[in-house]
């Protein structure tokens, strides 16, 4: 069908170099030997050197992926909850406004999620003593808050797909409705249970706006260190740093694709 | 009839209270109840403290409870154009960059959407990928390319195209440029979503019926698409009205955004109440967009239903 | 009474003193405004092969659904075995289902399929060995046991499905459509090897099926379903011949009706006006009727006679031959006859080509025993 459109492949093709042109030219410029970041002036990985010299930037690192484990693995609990609640109880109570909340949280401007959760933790500090301060915690509870609402997406749209006779059949068979869930429900849905743990684990690692408003004195991630440094200018080291996610992230996601892709091709065969 | 049909009683578990309200109780805490804060405090007084506002309502002495609303930081925000300005500032930037997301976004979700099977999900892969590295380092490797000495103005003057570098860091064509690279995953992925669901036997009846290629688009697929772009185009909308991370690095001080500003008047000037005033203006300007939102995606997800 | 096939114990349904598998108390089931299930009763005995047939959305499914225990009624009672099992979950009833989708565990083979609902009863693990290779031998599927579904073609999927719903040896197996994902030919094989296993077994099967044809082939009995209310329950055989409604006549196989009043009524035999069918219409009637009272007679096409000479005796039509269709065993005629009316048989081909066939636009005469037809009040 595409081949007919000549015109559609120019403009796709465009896109995609417009998508991927910016994270090239990071991944070029992090094996720059020059501090100018633009001019080329031979190879080197003195800047990946740096890098894991810096240990400010190393301990906000250790601290963002400690909070983003933790975080995916509460968002993935929470979140998958509020799918099966979506998708399974549409007649109970609070199931609309339940809708309503959590699709509110991925479209909510950061700065406003920031400030009205440090709001909050500022007077229940006031009226119950907790939580104590700002630091890891309260990072914890903003990024679980929207992570969840990803996951839920995420599950929820696995279930919807889900065919429910299969569950009925194990409950048929003798199965109590918590056996089907552990025996049925969750392996059939593990593999968007690992997407929206990851997808939660890397919305946490990224954020900027909401940790800032909500952190304290000693608890700064990554982003805000990367900010800090990015405010004032470009500078290699975070090129270098910058490489390194992207090939993790890459790689991940190649993994992840090709494993999705055989077994998409596997079903497309059997139809 | 099937999507009728309910648990029967005998099958709510006990649990079923749980699956619903420990979601609910946390968004509740966590999401809802904020916002009810940020209209308390945006209604006191700032003062040199810690926190730094004062609760309107105060026990002065024996149990005489005193409530003093302060109106003034709404006042404050008609009266000085500064905020007028940066609200319309964000929604143009928000509407705009909106419209150049839809024009690169849905030709791109319409090839893969005619692409042959086995492309689709590369090609799907390729246009989340970018979503999954870093947002702040994306927005940073575009510093990298817009400034005085980068990417862009070397090869324009390598070309001979100009002799002096072009001011476009710090503009608001970086801003635009920014917005929407980091937005148009987000209106790619629905808008796919939904073409891929359209009846391709339709066109072939259109096409049948002696309508032509560009016709067949206009007056069978636009149409059917449209509560996708609609979705789409408000999950765009809606989190760059708040923008700051992006006014921030790329653009310049004229750059005029509330979130930005919000940002501004919460760390710099540690104007508590200021800041939560904006952020309730920019809350009640969003309802409107959210709600069409909602619309859209609930009828998106009846039709494919 | 004519007997569908012969069966150790015919007609159970008869024998009043047993007390029923299945007993379905003034169920009824509503969705919002809507009634899926309109106030039904039914009785359903032990060894019966028990359909509910009816068009989709006529409330068949929710019925076998409640019967299962995947719907709770709004109202009634529904006894298995003597048990009333109204608010008794899915899990804990002696009754097993064959979904329609078949809703096999895909992250499972076919043996731990299979072996599913034994493990729920912890079962010792040699015992469900043991059970799953005879159930697997059952529906001839041994050489599957370690795939996995998305590996098997329709039609194994289908045995894997009944295998899985016989293996706890329930008292009652529910069937959704069993056969409505098989192309025609496997259907038709598919549905003798269901009553042979059925009556290998003596498990009462209640099978849903929207199809008439492989409603008569299977079942000892079956329930007509219409708007949520049951419009006859009756053997295949009765069924067609003797359906107590225009609904009913319509629904199983083709019919022609003709409306009229009665004229009188004696020694069983009926004598009906009617103005459509231009003749009066003589009827074997067992239950008493008014005189003038409106009522209907019901023709299979293929009661119906081709008469050589016109004759004015009650039951003689006189038309036109219109249509004819030749559908290789047998051909469908449609008369019209002079009030307008549209009169539909059907004759058997018998020989290859007859000496003197029927043709367009030829005036014939048409009769039918007064016992090869019914009349119907509703």
């Amino acid at each position: 069908m595409l081949k007919r459109y000549p015109l559609l492949i120019v403009m796709l093709i465009l896109g995609y170099l417009f998508l991927y042109m910016p994270i090239v030219s990071l991944v070029i410029y992090s094996f720059n030997e020059s501090r100018l970041v633009t001019v080329w002036s031979g190879f080197s990985t003195k800047w990946y050197v740096e890098l894991f010299n810096n240990k400010p930037l190393l301990n906000a690192a250790a601290t963002s992926i400690k909070i983003a484990a933790l975080n995916a693995t509460a968002a993935i609990v929470l979140g998958t909850l509020a799918a099966l609640a979506l998708v399974r109880f549409r007649q109970s109570r609070g199931h609309k406004s339940l809708g309503v909340m959590v699709t509110a949280p991925l479209v909510m401007p950061e700065v406003i999620i920031g400030l009205s959760l440090l709001l909050l933790f500022v007077a229940m500090e006031d009226l119950i003593g907790w939580p104590q301060g700002r630091g890891l915690t309260t990072i914890l509870l903003a990024h679980i808050t929207f992570s969840m609402a990803y996951v839920t997406v995420v599950v929820q749209s696995r279930l919807a797909h889900m065919d429910r006779s299969i569950e009925e059949a194990a409950l048929d068979l003798g199965a109590k409705p918590l056996k089907v869930f552990f025996t049925i429900t969750l392996p059939m849905i593990a593999p968007s249970l690992l997407a929206g743990w990851l997808l939660a684990f890397t919305l946490s690692l990224d954020d900027l706006v909401i940790a800032s408003f909500v952190s304290g004195p000693g608890s700064t991630t990554l982003p805000m260190v990367v900010y800090s440094s990015v405010r004032l200018g470009v500078s290699p080291e975070i090129n270098a740093l910058a490489t390194i996610i992207i090939a993790i992230v890459s790689t991940a996601v190649l993994i992840a694709g090709v494993i999705m892709y055989r077994q998409e091709m596997n079903k497309q065969k059997r139809l | 009839m099937m999507s009728r049909l309910s648990w029967p009683t005998a099958l709510r578990v006990p649990g079923r209270v749980w699956v619903i309200g420990a979601p609910w109780f946390w968004l509740a805490l966590f999401f809802i109840l904020p916002f009810l804060f940020v209209l308390k405090i945006s209604l006191s007084e700032a003062v040199l403290a810690q926190p730094p506002y004062l609760d309107w309502v105060r026990e002065v002495e024996d149990g005489m409870v005193l409530i003093q609303l302060n109106f003034g930081n709404y006042l404050m925000l008609w009266e000085d154009s500064l905020y007028l300005a940066a609200l319309w500032g964000s929604f143009k930037v928000a509407a705009i960059s909106t419209l150049i997301c839809l024009l690169i976004g849905y030709p791109m979700a319409y090839a893969i959407a005619l692409a042959p099977n086995h492309w689709r999900m590369p090609l799907l892969m390729l246009i989340i990928l970018p979503f999954w590295t870093s947002f702040l380092i994306r927005v940073y490797a575009w510093m990298g390319i817009l400034k005085d000495n980068g990417l862009i103005n070397q090869v324009l003057m390598g070309m001979g195209l100009i002799s002096e570098p072009l001011q476009i860091l710090h503009t608001p064509v970086a801003v635009y440029i920014g917005v929407v690279y980091s937005y148009l995953p987000f209106l790619v992925l629905p808008l796919y979503a939904t073409l891929i669901r359209l009846d391709n036997t339709l066109l072939e009846a259109a096409a049948d019926l002696g309508c032509r290629p560009w016709k067949q688009f206009l007056t069978i697929t636009l149409p059917q698409s449209v509560p996708g772009i609609l979705a789409g185009s408000m999950l765009v909308f809606i989190p760059v009205m708040g923008e700051f991370v992006i006014p921030d690095l790329l653009g310049g001080p004229d750059t005029l955004m509330i979130g930005k500003l919000m940002w501004t008047e919460f760390f710099s000037n540690k104007d508590w109440p200021l800041a939560s005033a904006l952020a309730s203006v920019l809350l009640v300007v969003l309802i409107i967009p959210f709600v069409l939102m909602r619309h859209y995606e609930q009828k998106t997800a009846d039709n494919l239903g | 009474m004519p007997q569908h096939r012969p069966a150790p114990n015919d007609n159970p349904w008869a024998a009043s003193d047993e007390e029923p598998i299945v007993r379905v108390e003034n169920v009824t089931k509503t969705f919002g405004n809507t009634y899926a299930v309109d106030d039904i009763s039914l009785n359903i005995h032990r060894g019966e092969f028990f359909s509910l047939l009816g068009a989709s959305g006529c409330g068949k499914t929710t019925l076998l659904r409640m019967l299962g225990g995947f719907e709770t009624p709004t109202s009634g009672r529904i006894f298995i075995d003597g048990q009333d099992v109204t608010h008794v979950p899915p899990y804990e009833r002696p009754i097993n289902m064959m979904f329609q989708s078949y809703a096999l565990f895909p992250h499972m083979t076919v043996a731990q399929n299979i072996a599913f609902g034994l493990k729920q009863d912890r079962m010792p693990s040699l015992h469900i060995r043991e059970r799953v290779s005879e159930m697997m031998a059952l529906v001839q599927i041994e050489k599957l046991a370690n795939r996995k579904p998305h590996q098997l073609s329709g039609g194994q999927r289908q045995r894997v499905a009944l295998a899985r719903a016989l293996a706890k040896h329930p008292k009652i197996l529910l069937l959704d459509e069993p056969l409505g994902a098989l192309d025609k030919k496997l259907r038709e094989q598919t549905q003798f090897e269901l009553v042979n296993i059925q009556e290998r077994l003596g498990i009462t099967f209640i099978v849903v099926t929207h199809d008439q044809e492989e409603a008569m082939t299977m079942s000892s009995r079956i329930a007509l379903m219409h708007e949520g209310r049951i419009e006859q329950v009756d053997t295949p055989r009765r069924m067609y011949e003797f359906p107590i409604s225009r609904y009913a006549a319509g629904f199983i196989g083709s019919v022609n009706l003709f409306h009229g009043h009665v004229v009188e009524h004696n020694n069983d035999m009926v004598l009906i006006r009617s103005d459509e069918a231009g003749a009066d219409l003589l009827v074997h009637h067992s239950q008493p009727l008014l005189s003038g009272m409106e009522i209907t007679v019901a023709v299979r096409p293929e009661k119906i006679i081709v008469r050589e000479q016109r004759n004015d005796e009650p039951n003689h039509l006189h038309g036109v031959i219109q249509e004819i269709a030749y559908l290789g065993d047998v051909s469908i005629y449609h008369i019209e006859l002079a009030s307008g009316k549209r009169v539909q048989f059907t004759q058997s081909n018998v020989q290859a080509l007859a000496e003197q066939p029927l043709t367009w636009g030829q005036e014939v005469a048409l009769s039918w025993n007064p016992y090869s037809c019914g009349v119907l009040s509703q």
